[in-house]
Formats: structure tokens, sequence, C-alpha cells
């Protein structure tokens, strides 16, 4: 099988004979996009989908990710999959701050969302409720292809980041605005 | 330096145990459930098990909800075999009802039942292997579950999720493409899991791994409510497809396979067994397919074809009266059984003649069985615990309703 | 083993708990007895041991919730079934919302433990002699049994919601 082997595309940059310049903060925005840790936190419906999507056919290692990391001490994207009820809100928000900076979250299926089809008495309705969310991902469940698609997403947002925005005011308003410091 | 004064050799003597907190988060424990574990170096010698954390009221929107939206509900009990509980949720309502479902419906449930339940297995069984060090058998078959979906999504648009099925009989027949798709899985699937089959069944370091790690006696399985695979391999041979055969499960031939010591190991080639034997009774069913009808005559509850809703006044009532749950049902109460992934599923319906269920209770095997666990792991080791947990393959959702 | 009827069933309750045995019905062909709520035990127990009726294994319990009958508010329903006779039975006792209180089965099956607390979660009622009657499934700051029938199936925090647009 021959297989076209593509290589992460170049940031812009100065380019001559021999030497290539570019800023610091693309240089590493590159890096971090395609050796992201996600954290699975998986808790139903949503965490067999994502399963598949670890799966052979689907793959999610091809995006540099094949090191799942269960400690959330060593991740860098906490990916919740599945109904957070209101029992475990307090354990994801935990989880959350146990993350090092800098952390993306992705929130897959319409449970972690907004509550989806469970509007009741026990289910956290939305887990922007309780942690900041930088991507969605709707479906009852998403697909893997469409679990995907937020991977990539993340990878564009990780890629474009400043260096300088987990220190801005904007962000610690943001945390401040759940209650982080 | 008193380092060794009586009191302190005192307490070297008395037990020394540590508290060791597994989850909710823990990969290890294949969902959300909490064990707090007592241990002495690594023996566990107690362990308390703390549960509810997606907990999601199904059976208070159960009773806000029509018949026909319940369905969705019962897809997200048992996630790994969805379309055993919403077809276990259709009979319950048809014998409510009161309606004979059409020999080919019954076996295209059957059909898609078994398939189902291939798939429980593969993820319970791969997981085991996942648990004592063989990845490699997790990613091999979790190819073949691929295609178990895609015989789904070829039946009924979804993969995880199915609803399938309708109130008295399937939504549609089975097209040429999922005709195909069936066919070959039966084909092909075999060979591939005989090869899963050599890579663990006899494997020495596998085997001797899981013999004798969480066993439990019949008498013992059987007062903490055991059903399903898990019962089978204490010893019992308790099936409900046998003991009270539902969609035409008598007119099949079938064995239920049964172990001895109820260990993670007889849990393990109890499934095992049961997907072989899944893969016959789906091959008897496709051999005999009945022709005819694959919907009863219930226009009250089945929805009528969508052709007709979009042009033709009557079949729009009909639709908005079914999907807005204006159906009259009779009043009373069923239960009704069927074999769903990991025992005895059962729905206890109570109706009033309303809308909505009065009340809905879901018997789940998980929900029973998982009480049973401290006394498993006692005594053994933490790993051991852990592989205790996966073969007995305790699905949160249904656990927690 | 010559098949066990409801009749045989009923008979041989009435026979033995006369006045505990309120009512019998056979709703779509499975035997349910109404059952006096001190003698849920024994009865259960007697059927357990029974040498013929043999129903060695307790399947499922729940509850429900009456409103409209006073004095009888809550219910217990427990389902019983003998495997060898593939007999399946029903019992149910009703007891009054002031004082929800059935005696526990926890002494004669072991996996009645978190069936009862499962009621006890979601109707409050008081299983008597259950060893660890708390809340199972709900956080235990909850305040309220929230099957009961009054209280309301929704989250109250949504703010995006607009009662409006769902003609309530
Ligand atoms: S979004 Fe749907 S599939 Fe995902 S966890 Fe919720 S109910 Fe399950």
């Amino acid at each position: 099988m021959s297989k076209e082997i593509t290589i992460a595309e170049m940031p812009a940059g100065l380019e001559g004979p021999g030497f290539f310049a570019t800023s610091l903060e693309k240089a590493i925005g590159l890096a971090r996009a395609n050796s992201i840790w996600p954290l699975p936190f998986a808790t139903s419906c949503c965490g067999i989908e994502f399963m598949a999507t670890m799966g052979s056919n689907y793959d999610l290692a091809r995006f540099g990710s094949e090191r799942i990391s269960f400690s959330p001490r060593q991740a860098d994207l906490l990916i919740v999959a599945g109904t957070i009820a209101k029992k475990m809100g307090p354990v994801l928000r935990q989880v959350y701050l146990q993350m090092a900076e800098p952390r993306w979250v992705i929130s897959v299926g319409a449970c972690a969302s907004s509550g989806g089809i469970f509007d009741t008495y026990s289910v956290l309705q939305g887990i922007d409720k309780v942690i900041p969310v930088d991507v969605y991902v709707p479906g009852c469940p998403p697909r893997p292809e469409q679990i995907l698609d937020g991977f990539m997403q993340i990878q564009e947002l990780v890629k474009n980041e400043s260096l300088r925005r987990r220190n801005s005011n904007e962000y610690k308003v943001m945390l401040g605005s759940y209650g982080i410091q | 330096m008193n380092e060794f004064d009586d009191k302190s050799i005192e307490q070297i003597e008395e037990p020394e145990y540590t508290t060791l907190n597994l989850g909710p988060t823990h990969p290890a424990t294949h969902g959300i459930f909490q064990n707090i574990l007592k241990m002495d170096g690594e023996i566990v010698v107690d362990a308390e098990q703390t549960v509810g954390y997606i907990h999601r009221a199904f059976e208070k929107i159960a009773e806000r909800r029509p018949y026909y939206q319940i369905t969705t509900l019962t897809d997200r009990l048992n996630y790994c075999s969805s379309p055993i509980n919403n077809m276990g949720w259709h009979m319950t309502v048809e014998k409510l009802i009161g309606v004979d479902i059409p020999k080919r419906a019954q076996y295209m449930r059957v059909i898609i039942m078994e398939l189902a339940r291939i798939a429980d297995h593969l993820v319970c069984n791969a997981v085991v292997g996942v648990d004592t060090g063989a990845l490699t058998g997790f990613t091999y078959v979790f190819q073949w579950r691929e295609k178990i979906y895609d015989i789904f999504e070829q039946v009924c648009g979804a993969r995880l999720t199915t609803n399938i099925g309708r109130i008295g009989g399937m939504e549609r027949d089975f097209n040429d493409e999922a005709i195909k798709k069936i066919k070959e899985f039966l084909r092909d699937f075999p060979k591939i899991f005989d090869e899963f089959s050599t890579l663990l069944e006899r494997n020495r370091i596998f085997v001797d791994r899981v013999i004798n790690t969480g066993p439990i006696t019949a008498e013992r399985a059987l007062s903490y409510g055991f059903t399903g695979p898990n019962l089978r391999a204490a010893g019992v041979d308790y099936d409900v497809r046998v003991i009270n055969p539902y969609s035409s499960y008598d007119d099949f031939d079938f064995t239920i396979p049964v172990g001895v010591n109820g260990d993670t190991y007889d849990r393990f080639m109890v499934r095992q067994q049961e997907i072989r034997e899944s893969l016959k009774i789906i091959k008897q069913a496709m051999d005999n397919l009945p022709s005819g009808n694959w919907y009863a005559d219930v226009p009250e509850f089945y929805l009528p074809p969508k052709e007709d809703v979009y042009h033709n006044m009557e079949a729009l009532i009909w639709h908005f009266k079914i999907v807005m749950g204006e159906s009259d049902v009779p009043k009373g109460e069923v239960y009704h059984a069927v074999e769903g992934g990991n025992g005895e599923l059962g729905f206890y319906l109570l109706s009033d003649g309303g809308r909505a269920p009065y009340k809905l209770h879901f018997r789940r095997p998980c929900f029973i069985y998982y009480q049973a666990y401290p006394e498993m792991i006692k005594g053994g080791m933490l790993s051991d615990a852990i592989l205790t947990m996966s073969s007995m393959n305790v699905i949160a959702g249904e656990l927690d309703a | 083993m010559a098949e066990i009827t409801n009749t045989y069933v009923s008979e041989e309750l009435y026979k033995k708990f006369g006045d505990a045995i309120l009512s019998t019905d056979e709703p779509y062909g499975m035997l349910t007895v109404v059952v006096e709520v001190s003698s849920i035990t024994s009865v259960v127990d007697w059927l357990k041991k029974h040498p013929v009726i043999n129903a060695h294994f307790l399947t499922d319990i729940c509850g429900t919730h009456f409103p409209q009958i006073p004095g009888k508010e809550l219910c217990a329903i427990y389902h019983m079934q003998s495997m060898p006779n593939n007999y399946r039975i029903r019992l149910k006792c009703f007891v009054p919302i002031t004082k929800p209180e059935v005696p526990s089965l926890t002494g004669l099956f072991p996996s009645a433990n978190w069936m009862e607390r499962e009621t006890y979660d979601y109707y409050g009622i008081q299983f008597i002699g259950h060893p660890n009657l708390q809340r199972i499934l709900n956080v235990d700051e909850m305040d309220y049994f929230p099957l009961r029938k009054e209280f309301p199936l929704e989250d109250g925090s949504r703010t995006d919601k607009d009662d409006k647009y769902f003609g309530r």
C-alpha cells in the first residue's frame, strides 16, 4: 500500500536558502496542536462513540493523540462525552481544576452541551454551567466523524492561540465568572 | 531513639489498612462508579460502592412522555445493546394493547437483537482482554463491531442510539444493502472471531489470570438477583429467551452455555459461546425469513408511511395523533422481560389509560447484580477487582437509570 | 412437575394468611396479590420456602404513588419468580404517605438492599429493618422524593426556556 504522508503545514514566516524564521508563538502553536493529550471523561452513551473514535476504524491517533492521558495532570484536552448528572458536576469541576494550563475542553454530545433530552431534576443542564468549554459537538450521540471534526477545531484553536492569552485579563475574568482563580 | 518501643510494635501487629478511592472517573472502572476499597497491601479487605453519578431520571421522564417517545429513553439504558431495549419496550406495549406481530417482523427483530447481543458481548470481552493486557483483541474486534453498526445504520439510520422498530413491528423492511451486509457479516465474522478466541481462550497468561478471580456460587448469585451471562457462568441455565420465549425465539435451535465456578473465566467463556450461539440464531432467522408484512395492523400505534403523511389527510392525522400520544391505551399492568445483554431486562408498565404510562419501572440487571461486587472481590488482589468489574459488564447508563 | 396455576397459589395464600391477603387479581395473566403491610415479609418468606411454589428469586422491587387514593398513597410492588416452575407473581402493599413504613426484605434476599434503597430514594418509602437506608441515585442533599407525582420533572435552573413557546 502506498500511502501519502501528510506533514503539518508550515506556518507563515520568512524563508530563504537554508533558513526559515517564524514567530515563536506559531512554532509552539504548531507543536501543541499536533500533540494534544486528551483526557476522556466518558460517562455514558457518547463515551461508547468516543471509544469507537479511538478504535481502529476512526483512529484518533492520526491527529497526534495516541497518548490518551488518564491523569488530569498531564492532559491538555478534556473530552467530556456523556451525561453529567448533578452528582457528577463537582467531580468534573475538580478534574478541570487539576489540569495544568494551557487546557482546552470539548463537550461531546447533546447531554454534555445542554442536558440533551434529559431536562430533569438530576442532570446538569450543560457542562458550561461549571467549566468553560471551547468546542461543542452536537449530536446524540455524534458520529465519530463529528467528534474528529470537533477535535480538529480544537487543533485550529490551539494553533492560533496567542501565548499570552492565558495571562490576559479577559481570560482571568472569564475563569472568574466560573469561580476559578 | 525509641523507634521500637512497645507502642509501635503493637501498631505493627495490628493490621494496617489503607483506604483506596477508585473512581468515579478512574478509567479502569469502565463507567462512572466510585468504589472505596479497604486494602491490606494488595489485598482487598472490604469495598463500598457509590453509584448514581449519571442518574438521569428515566422513570420520571417516562411518566411524562407518550408511549411512542419512550423508545428513545430505552436506547440510553444499556447503550451497548440498544436494540434489545427498544424491542423489549415495544413488546411490552404490544402486550398491553394486545397485538400480534407478523412472523416476518418477529424474525427481523430476532436478527437485530442477536446482532446487538454480539456487539454487547464483544465490547465486554474485548475489555476483559484489555484489562489483562491484551489490547490487540480490542482493536481487532472493534472493527467488527463497526460492521454491526453499519448494519444498524442500514436498517434504521443510527449507529448507537438506534431507536429501532416501532410499536407494532419494524419501521421498514430490510433493504438489499442491509441483507447483503448481514450475509457478509455471517460469512466473515466467524473467522475473525475464531482468531480472537485463539488469542485469549487458551492463552496461558490470560487463563492463569482469570481463573478463580471474582468467583460467585450459584446460590449466592441467585440470592443477589443475578441474571444473564453472569448467572449462567455460575451454572444456572436461566435464559428468558428459552423460559418465556418472546418474538418467536422458540423457532430457533440454540443452546444455553453455562459455566461452573462463576469466575471471570467462566463469564468470559459464556459470553464467547453466546456470541457463537447468536450467530447460529441469526443464520437460522436469515435462512427462514418469512415473507409478508413487517408491521401489524395497528393504525393507532404504527406510524403511517411518510409518503402518505405528505399526501394524504387521513395519514397526516394519524401521524399527528401518534406522535402527540393521543392513541387510546387500555388500563392495566404488565411485566415483560427480555434477555438483554446483561440479563433479564424487565419492564413493569402500569397504565391508567392516559397518554403516558402511570408508572414505568425498568428492571435493570446491572443495578441488581452490581450489589454483589464487594463480596466477589473480597480477598482478591486489586487488579483482580478491576478484572471482575469488567467481566461483569456493568454499564453505568443502565445501572443509574 | 405439575404446572402451577394462579388459582392454586391464591387458594394456598388465602388458606395460609386469610385476612392478610386483601385482594387478588390477574392482569395479563400474572397473579397480583395485595398484601397487608405487616405480613409482607412472612408472605414473601412463605412463597420462597414453599415446597411446590418455590418462588426463590426476587425479580424486582419498585414503588409508585397514587395521590388520589387517600390513606393508600404509596405502594411497594414486588415481583417474584420461580425459575424451575417458570412462575411469576406480583405482590403489592399500600401504605399511607403520612406513615410510609414497609418491612424490609433484606433479611430474605440480599438483592433487596439496593432495590429498596432506590424505592426509598424515589418515593420515600421507609423500609423498616434495612441496614443502610440512604439515597442511592440522587445526591444526599436532596430534600424531597422526586418521583412523587407532585414534583416537577424539569430542572428549575434552565433560563433559556420560555414557556410561551411551549404553549404552557
Ligand atoms: S447526548 Fe445522547 S448519546 Fe450522548 S450521552 Fe446524551 S443521551 Fe447519550
